[in-house]
């Protein structure tokens, strides 16, 4: 025994490499396991990440597969990961009042050589309403919607109003004709809101004596944009909405719709 | 060349254009098993991108098809049919499977296998493509951005986000309470209400058509040809005025459509009694408020004891009432529409001293 020498295979520089920083203290202190090459370790790293704990650790053969998911949840998720960081980015250059609204985009246009967030932002919010639609026209086409996930499609559901309403709030804010316009014919619906608009059927009957209590300066369109007509108050409105309170919503909701994704048995399959 | 055209703008008519994508989906859904086939969905795919290319050489064509926001959209009809003939295809393939004995093949792939690396690597790849798209595509086409707001100049035709144009081109036929109110919040509690309606145990999970026939048919319905179709309409086909444009003409703000439309009421009082219309609403609107009443009361009754019993006996009364109830919601945009363009009718009901108009 004492002449046997045990070779070991050769590594090239990359492997050596690789493996020396991964015994690092400054490695093994960020990441608790070792590498991901054995199954022991590949559960490990799926609970010890907090990114990655979203997902289970062993999931449906069926569920990895473009065919059955388009991975259209995924890219909407992924849309709107990219929809914050171009948009917080744009918020640095951008002040929403009708003195610079306009005139703030000009600049990002004119002024930022091969400036492309503004367009990564509006492509990208077109693309999420596309995705979010392809994503549920999925899981409609298999069922994926019956118990025990009845309540995660309602969810959705709201976010896919959400999502609608994101964009809405957005189209308003380069301040431009296109956009002004488009919100004002879009937010003209809530003056026939039933007894809340004032151009709405039954909205007559609520009146004391012979002061009417829904008009235009009260009613859920002037709620909507902060006045008769889309202007200051509008911009204003929509600005906070669009980049404080609708993402936020919706972020707590898709928390509560990955979670349930996982507590419901995780990606749908035949039983 | 010019033949082409003109017959691509009559089949564009919004009339024509509804009714041919309401026979594409009864057709697809008819005759699955051949639309399954690689060669029709690739095959229509092909068309759809030779029509494009053709129509790219017109200049009214190009200027409304590469206005930027439109570009989306453009992608969405291509995306739209690719998928609506997928999920079918999938569901035929199932079918197929399940016929055999085989089971769907999600069944056969029901097996776990590592997130690492099989999903997690997946989705790397996803995003850098996603990714990749959309810089190219952020690079190539700029956002547009027109004229400073100015509340005293009105643009001809005034367009909502793209995403509502669906619901705009139901003003058409609906007032703004019913159009931009009522039906809209009725697309969102009729979509939430879906998983509570559909007591069907079968088809969770996999894609399969057969065994969700009404279903899948009922979705399809109102998905691809009400709100998508109705959204390609508006974007591409309503020009000055809302009025109709086929995607090879002018947009000619002085393009006049005749209005020559008519009440219901009118109908009754003045054309069919031959008498005038009576003073008070109530009794001048008394048919559309009867015919109303009757298609939200009592239709569904009647459907239960009929045409829909099977419904009523395996869903129990309270599904049955809430899914007919939206089901005829649904339906009321298409048979308004049929009745404008049959009968020029107006309003059903008229009463405009409240703003109450169906």
């Amino acid at each position: 025994m004492a002449d046997t020498k045990i070779v070991a295979p050769k590594e090239g520089p990359a492997t050596q490499f690789w493996n020396w920083l991964t015994e690092t203290q400054v490695w093994t202190s960020v990441f608790r396991h070792d590498r991901p090459n054995t199954d022991r370790n590949r559960v490990l790293v799926m609970l010890s990440n907090v990114f990655l704990h979203l997902h289970p650790v062993r999931i449906r053969k069926s569920g990895v597969k473009l065919r059955y998911t388009w991975c259209m949840g995924g890219l909407t998720f992924f849309l709107f990961l990219s929809l914050t960081l171009t948009g917080l980015l744009l918020m640095f250059y951008y002040r929403p009042t009708l003195e610079y609204a306009y005139t703030d985009i000009v600049g990002l246009r004119e002024h930022v050589p091969l400036g492309i967030m503004r367009e990564m932002h509006r492509w990208g919010a077109h693309a999420m309403v596309i995705t979010v639609w392809l994503h549920m026209f999925r899981v409609f086409m298999t069922g994926s919607y019956k118990p025990p996930r009845e309540f995660n499609w309602s969810v959705g559901v709201i976010m896919l109003v959400l999502t609608l309403l994101l964009s809405f709030t957005g189209y308003l804010l380069p301040w431009d004709q296109l956009a002004i316009w488009a919100i004002t014919v879009g937010s003209n619906m809530a003056r026939a809101t039933p007894f809340l608009g004032h151009e709405g059927p039954g909205a007559q009957l609520l009146r004391l004596g012979d002061v009417p209590l829904i008009h235009a300066a009260d009613d859920a369109r002037f709620a909507l944009l902060g006045g008769t007509f889309v202007g200051e108050g509008a911009l204003l409105r929509f600005y906070v909405l669009h980049c404080v309170g609708l993402p936020l919503v919706i972020a707590v909701l898709m928390a509560v719709h990955f979670w349930r994704v996982r507590k419901d048995g995780g990606i749908s399959g035949p039983m | 060349m010019g033949f082409l055209k003109g017959l691509a703008n009559s089949i564009a008519d919004p009339r024509l254009f509804f009714l041919l994508a309401v026979g594409a989906l009864l057709l697809a859904v008819w005759k699955r098993e051949t639309v399954a086939s690689n060669g029709v969905g690739y095959g229509l795919l092909g068309f759809l991108g030779l029509f494009f290319l053709f129509g790219t050489f017109d200049a009214n064509f190009r200027l409304i098809v590469t206005k930027p926001d439109n570009v989306p959209i453009v992608g969405l009809i291509f995306l739209l049919l690719f998928f609506v003939w997928y999920s079918i295809r999938e569901g035929v393939l199932n079918d197929r499977r399940i016929a055999a004995g085989n089971g769907p093949i999600e069944k056969a792939e029901s097996d776990r296998v590592w997130v690492w690396p099989d999903l997690v690597y997946t989705e790397l790849i996803s995003l850098i493509l996603c990714s990749v798209v959309l810089i190219v595509w952020s690079i190539f086409l700029k956002a547009p951005l027109e004229q400073p707001a100015n509340p005293a100049n009105t643009p001809n035709p005034s367009k909502a986000p793209w995403y509502f144009l669906g619901l705009q081109e139901m003003l058409v036929y609906f007032d703004p309470w019913l159009a931009g109110v009522v039906l809209p919040s009725l697309i969102i509690v009729g979509l939430i209400c879906i998983p509570y309606i559909d007591k069907n145990p079968k088809g969770n999970g996999y894609y399969t058509f057969v065994e969700r026939k009404a279903e899948i048919t009922i979705f399809l319905f109102g998905f691809a040809v009400l709100w998508a179709s109705l959204i390609v309409l508006g974007t591409f086909l309503r020009g000055p005025n809302w009025n109709f444009f086929g995607p090879f003409e002018f947009w000619d703000i002085h393009k006049l459509a005749a209005l020559t439309n008519v009440d219901l009421s009118e109908y009754i009082w003045v054309r069919g009694l031959r008498t005038g219309l009576p003073q008070q609403w109530y009794i001048r609107e008394i048919f559309g408020i009867l015919l109303v009443l009757f298609y939200v009361f009592a239709l569904p009754v009647i459907l239960a004891k009929g045409l829909f019993k099977t419904y009523y006996e395996k869903l129990g009364a309270p599904r049955y009432y809430v899914a007919t109830f939206l089901f005829l919601m649904m339906m009321s945009l298409p048979m308004k529409m049929l009745a404008r363009w049959i009968f020029n009718l107006k309003y059903i009901v008229h009463i405009s001293e409240f703003f109450f108009n169906i």
